[in-house]
């Protein structure tokens, strides 16, 4: 089965943003976990992380984060990639395992709801609760009309 | 579409393995002739053969463009394989290849048509990889740095010339190529500053 481009560019960001922990409880949950085959054990390492004034303009570089990667085979051929934030190999193998029954058409649609669905939903959530902290503390700067005659 | 080909793994341990292909190729340039046995070998996609795909692995990377000869080539597998494992460019003419996997070297182009370095840059030569299946102590007379007593030696299949090319490209030093030979189980290696006897 091909799964859409943009559907499985979807997953793999989810993984990579996903908490370690929240991933590891919902794969805990999931019933029949497949064998398979590494093709790369996972591997931490830096990669630069760029950025562009608004999206456009002259790319700089932002700054190094730590990534962990790997890949691995099911039995019945299925490759599962993953590079994921922060120095997890157990995060990494779990996101290569979904990434890999993603892309299965009998595993597809379960996965998206019981995993990535749930992984997105908490994500969104901890980004509210970022963004509503750091908005109460939030200061507004503005300048006053100067007269100009006094 | 046609299905991407299935990928075999690299080295089981990277970082060891990986460092232990290398002590046995840096031992066989600095004894020419010599066999060094190399262990923990990746599962390589025919028709690269084991060894040859564990000196890929060591020496080939994103910086090193990668020549292949028609039979390798021809193997989608093994090109992904490559592709995945070492990142190296595959460049269609041989005089601009870091290095070469060749798997028929009976019809090998000849060794001056792959990149011999300059005179100001030496080291920017081709490093051929040639598969063979046997090594010998029958062949040319071998001499040279690394060897005490000079060495009879040989390896099959090679192209019929092979030996009379080697002492062309001896002459061009410090030119020239240099030569690992991937056996079944071991590999050994032909440096470009190696004399070779006359017939």
């Amino acid at each position: 089965m091909q799964i859409a481009v943009e559907e499985r560019k979807w997953a793999l960001g989810v993984l990579a943003r996903a908490d370690a922990e929240a991933l590891s409880a919902l794969w805990e949950a999931w019933p029949s976990k497949p064998g398979y085959t590494w093709l790369r054990k996972p591997e931490s390492g830096l990669v630069m992380v760029r950025g562009r004034m608004g999206g456009e303009g002259v790319p700089f570089n932002l700054g190094e984060m730590t990534v962990t990667r790997c890949a691995l085979r099911l039995k019945d051929g299925t490759q599962g990639h993953a590079c994921v934030q922060g120095r997890s190999a157990a995060k990494a193998e779990v996101s290569a395992l979904v990434d890999a029954l993603h892309q299965r058409s009998e595993d597809h649609e379960a996965v998206r709801r019981e995993i990535l669905l749930p992984l997105e939903r908490s994500l969104e959530a901890s980004r509210a609760t970022a963004a509503a902290e750091t908005a109460a503390s939030r200061v507004e700067f503005f300048t006053m009309a100067r007269g100009d005659n006094e | 579409m046609t299905p991407d080909p299935v990928l075999e793994a690299g080295f089981a341990d990277p970082v060891l393995d990986g460092q232990n292909a290398f002590r046995c190729v840096l031992e066989a340039m600095a004894r020419p002739g010599s066999l060094q046995a190399l262990t923990g070998l990746p599962p390589a996609p025919a028709p690269l053969s084991p060894v040859a795909a564990a000196v890929a692995l060591t020496l080939v990377d994103h910086d090193t463009p990668l020549w292949l000869d028609p039979a390798l080539a021809a193997s989608r597998p093994l090109r992904a394989w490559l592709a995945f494992h070492t990142g190296a460019p595959i460049v269609e003419s041989q005089a601009e290849a870091g290095f070469a996997l060749i798997a028929e070297p009976p019809s090998m182009p000849a060794l001056d048509s792959f990149s011999l370095g300059s005179e100001a840059y030496p080291d920017r030569s081709t490093t051929l990889i040639l598969q063979v299946r046997t090594f010998g102590d029958e062949g040319p007379l071998l001499s040279g740095p690394g060897l005490a007593e000079p060495l009879r030696f040989d390896a099959a299949p090679l192209p019929e010339t092979f030996w009379a090319q080697f002492r062309g490209n001896r002459a061009l030093f410090p030119r020239g190529v240099d030569v690992i030979l991937a056996g079944p189980e071991a590999l050994a290696a032909l440096p470009r500053s190696l004399e070779v006897e006359a017939d």
